[in-house]
């Protein structure tokens, strides 16, 4: 390993730096405001560090991990959305006495494990960064609340994704056991001569499983409403952005390597799942009056329509995921940082009712989580809108008309939920309802971000362009054969 | 360059007449009647100039890059046959907000956003000739629209606003589905990723595709229009908005749903449209008789009006899809005057809820005595609707029928029939509300001088339309003929 390797892994170490210094920080001085100000510090370090790691992309730094533009795209979107969480939970645990300075030590590690996901090339590398996400997110759950519900969601997550990673394990064991390597790029050559051809299939399925847990689609969604509703807002906000996106863009990376997709077996169970996902979320999501709880689902059916796009394939899906997760998590940042501003000390404001009103007291909270559901809803001048153009170019560029039909009709039942929520955003409000107290700094930071989402919705070509510079490098484009 | 203003205009003021609120409730109002006044302004400026660019395709036209990547342009044109909708959209959009100007007191200033805003997005629909954006504008309209009913509609508004949401999204998103298939095929048999409507007109398709994406873009706009079986979100919506929202509704978002087919559905794909007729006349006139008859049955004033245009849009509907310069002009003229005379009437029923604060028929009568200013007028427009000489309606639903008796002599004997119907709804609408005896001792101001001017220039257009409607056939017949010929025009012919 020589300098030039150390200089790409600069934002893996940096960001792996931070935890041990708020680590020790915490150790001596118990500061809020310094905990929350050296994991910003950190993380912006991290940031910048990208572009000096830039410029030697793609590298190939041992045979664990795999530092090209694509790794490092999603690391700025990771370490991005993991900044604007800290800015959330600052004013959120400003609200809450508790042990306030571990959770940005959880947090910064938890991002650790994402970043460390997106550059794997290897099941070693994929599996370490697995667990140090999983293990900070156990905690970052029941983190704080001292109610049942959290430490049910905390449980409930902790027991879930153990059993889900004993099966990707298992699976990763057929895949070596057939292979013989458990790096990505060399299974399918080193495969293709060999008898077992089922002993690889069953370790790529069940190998599905971890995957899936963690994306939270269908079947594998059990926990997602439980854990979205138990923990605290921002800690929910991360778990469904900055994990769910590390894991696609791993998803991404090891089924285009591998060539999984190229098996029938495997394109048809993924297919199940799309449809499936995209049916139960937006139909279950109808029942609900749990803000948190309709997120959840909605999660589940955008997770669906990701995968739409993942089976489309080419450079087009890849681009059309890129696009699509970095949209979804502008715009859920937008939703959980509005459940977080408006929520109280007692309790967060995950009911209906908490939001009766809201236009007509605070406007501008209101405006942007009207912006989000919108975006959410996939209407035009929205980031959510284009990604959903997007992945329905990307499934219409290679006729899978059925998915992208049932896409368009179970978005539509979407739709119903996403409107219930402006409804109440915009109905009279009741005489007796507090009237939430919102910090000027989060929501000064809901602003930019919903203006971003505005701006990337309608004049998307900078974003567009940086995708496709970084989708469309030789050090991956090479993986994507003709479908 | 203009084009750009006349949305940008709106939008502007939308975002004024909002803030200003603040400072003085009767603001709003004010800054939307000058936007809108400025935006009319410069579309008449923009049929004076016509003459000059009496061959060209387009009179005017902006085009820029927008999303170089995927080949996407923000390329905005307008031609004899947009301008006449652009002139249709201002003219109402004024008539919107002196329609509100007593009846909404709370919000103001956030309601006259909405109200310029959907007039924005409605405008660039109009203009629109980059498929993205056409779809662009098309989603964004309905967003405002949807707060306005949500906001400030009656009893049953968020039923009503989320159906008419749902259902237009839905048709939408087929829409959408279809567009990215014509760009992809168009890629194949090119090479050249576009939206741009000038391109893509004589794309080749195998005929199932091309029957599958004109079903596409048919949906979207039968839903708009609306074609009978997929209207039910239409009474509700007009119901249940504020007055100036029915007035939008019906005089103005109905007919995106006809400039759409006539624009896109005919042009782009003319041998699925041939092949698509006989069901489209159907599907007319069952709209024509269907409208009608419910019309005829109503007993909420302003559900009835509602009814009407589905009756009235049938008829746009079998001119459309006979597809010769008769019927084309017919319902160009029959779009036209519905937004005059049914705006009209929706005008009328607000201000009668405003005075009376009910909209069932049953609880009126005799109301002639008491006002008979409003009557008067209200029986014009009922008059209007019914299709009587010298009145433009009657020059529309005449030309349409003409039309159709060249492709189907069968099919035009009902559609008359839905004539003679809606002389009784018409009819029937008058005698209840106006005439007998004044049951409930009604007693009410007459047509304040505000209303009065409403009124007057929507009499006078209807008149002048029904007496003199040569201008409107002048404007518009480059543009018709042009699309025609874009669609090659198979002879369309049905076996009588």
């Amino acid at each position: 390993m020589n300098a030039r390797d150390i200089l790409a892994l600069l934002p893996l170490i940096l960001t792996a730096g931070t935890a041990l210094v708020v680590m020790l920080a915490i150790a001596f001085i118990r500061s809020h405001a310094l905990a929350a100000g050296l994991t910003l510090l950190g993380l912006a370090a991290a940031f910048l560090s990208l572009f000096l790691a830039a410029p030697l992309a793609p590298r190939q730094v041992t045979s664990l991990l795999l530092v090209d533009r694509y790794a490092l795209f999603y690391m700025g979107l990771i370490i991005v959305s993991a900044a604007v969480v800290v800015l959330l939970s600052y004013d959120y645990l400003e609200r809450h006495d508790a042990h306030r300075e571990e959770l940005y030590l959880l947090l910064v590690l938890a991002t650790l494990g994402c970043v460390v996901l997106v550059a794997s090339s290897h099941f070693v590398s994929f599996l370490l960064a697995l667990e140090i996400l999983s293990i900070s997110l156990y905690a970052m759950i029941a983190y704080l609340k001292d109610g049942q519900l959290a430490l049910e969601a905390g449980m409930k997550y902790l027991v879930l994704a153990s059993a889900s990673a004993a099966f990707l394990l298992f699976g990763v064991a057929l895949i070596y056991a057939d292979s013989g390597t458990m790096n990505f790029s060399r299974i399918r050559e080193l495969s293709a001569n060999a008898s077992g051809f089922s002993l690889l299939l069953s370790g790529i399925v069940l190998s599905m499983t971890g995957i899936g847990f963690k994306l939270g689609v269908v079947p594998f969604h059990l926990w997602t409403p439980d854990v979205y509703e138990g923990a605290s807002a921002p800690v929910t906000a991360f778990v469904a952005t900055t994990s769910k996106t590390a894991m696609v863009a791993l998803l991404l990376r090891y089924f285009y390597f591998s060539g999984a997709l190229e098996y029938r077996a495997v394109f048809l169970v993924f297919s199940v799942i799309a449809i499936a996902s995209m049916c139960a979320g937006n139909l279950l999501a109808l029942q609900q009056t749990n803000v948190k709880r309709i997120l959840a689902y909605s999660s589940i059916a955008h997770f669906g329509y990701i995968l739409v796009a993942v089976l489309a394939g080419r450079t087009m899906g890849i681009q059309a995921v890129s696009f699509y997760l970095a949209a979804y998590t502008v715009t859920l940042l937008v939703a959980f940082g509005s459940v977080t501003v408006v929520s109280g000390p007692e309790r967060d404001a995950d009911d209906l009712e908490d939001y009766r009103g809201l236009f007509w007291r605070r406007p501008v909270i209101a405006g942007v989580f009207t912006a989000a559901l919108l975006s959410l809803a996939g209407i035009p001048a929205t980031m959510g809108f284009l990604g959903k153009f997007y992945v329905l170019a990307a499934g219409a560029s290679v006729a899978a008309w059925a998915l992208i039909l049932i896409l368009v009709v179970t978005s539509v039942a979407g739709l119903f939920y996403y409107l219930r929520i402006v409804v109440a955003l915009y109905a009279a409000p009741s005489e007796s309802a507090p009237i939430p107290m919102v910090s000027p700094r989060a929501a000064f930071v809901l602003v930019v971000l919903a203006l971003l989402l505005i701006w990337f919705g309608v004049y998307p070509s900078p974003l567009l362009n940086l995708i496709r510079t970084t989708m469309a490098g030789p050090d991956f484009t090479a993986h994507i054969g003709p479908h | 360059m203009i084009l750009v203003w006349l949305i940008g205009i709106l939008m502007v003021a939308g975002i004024l007449a909002w803030l200003s609120a603040r400072w003085n409730s009767q603001l709003p109002r004010w800054i939307s009647l000058c936007a809108i006044g400025v935006d009319l302004a410069l579309t008449a400026r923009i049929w004076a100039d016509r003459a000059s660019s009496a061959t060209k395709l387009w009179i005017d036209e902006v085009d820029w890059n927008w999303v170089p990547s995927f080949g996407i342009h923000f390329h905005l044109a307008v031609d004899g046959l947009s301008l006449l909708l652009l002139l249709l959209t201002f003219l109402l959009g004024l008539l919107a907000v002196l329609a509100s100007w007593t009846e909404i007191r709370e919000r103001v200033g956030f309601f006259h956003f909405h109200l310029m805003w959907v007039l924005a997005g409605i405008a660039s629909v109009f203009l629109a000739i980059d498929l993205f954006l056409f779809y662009f504008a098309w989603e964004l309209m309905l967003v405002p629209m949807y707060f306005l009913i949500v906001i400030w509609g009656h009893e049953r508004r968020v039923y009503a606003a989320v159906k008419f949401f749902l259902f237009t999204q839905f048709s939408g998103l087929l829409m959408l589905i279809a567009i990215l298939a014509l760009y992809f095929f168009h890629h194949r048999t090119t090479g050249i990723y576009t939206f741009q409507y000038s391109e893509l007109l004589g794309t080749q398709l195998s005929p199932g595709a091309e029957l599958g994406l004109m079903l596409g873009f048919f949906v979207a706009f039968a839903v708009k229009l609306p074609v009978v079986p997929l209207h039910t979100w239409l009474p509700d919506a007009h119901t249940e908005a504020p007055t100036a929202g029915s007035v939008i509704l019906a005089g103005l978002l109905l007919k995106t749903g006809a400039y759409g087919l006539l624009r896109f559905v005919i042009p782009l794909f003319p041998h699925a449209a041939h092949r698509f007729t006989p069901v489209a006349l159907v599907l007319a006139v069952i709209g024509i008789v269907y409208g009608a008859v419910m019309a005829f049955s109503q007993t909420d004033l302003k559900r009835l009006v509602a009814y009407t245009s589905v009756s009235h849009l049938g008829f746009v509907l079998l001119g459309i899809f006979s597809w010769n310069p008769l019927a084309l002009q017919g319902a160009l003229m029959t779009m036209i005057c519905h937004g005059l005379s049914t705006g009209g009437l929706f005008i009328l029923v607000g201000g009668l809820q405003e005075r009376i604060h009910t909209r069932d028929l049953g609880r009126m009568g005799g109301l002639w005595a008491v006002a008979p200013r409003l009557s008067g007028t209200a029986l014009f427009f009922g008059l209007a609707s019914l299709g009587l000489p010298g009145m433009g309606d009657f020059i529309g639903e005449f030309l349409v029928l003409l039309g159709s008796y060249k492709i189907s002599v069968s099919i035009t004997v009902v559609a008359s029939l839905g004539i003679l119907a809606s002389t009784f709804y018409a009819l029937r609408m008058v005698q209840r509300a106006f005439h007998g005896p004044n049951a409930n001792a009604w007693q009410f101001p007459d047509l304040t001088p505000r209303e009065g001017l409403m009124m007057a220039v929507m009499v006078i257009g209807l008149l002048l339309l029904g007496l003199y409607p040569q201008p409107v056939f002048n404007a518009s017949r480059l543009a018709l003929d042009n699309l025609q010929r874009e669609a090659q025009s198979p002879a369309m012919t049905l076996r009588r």
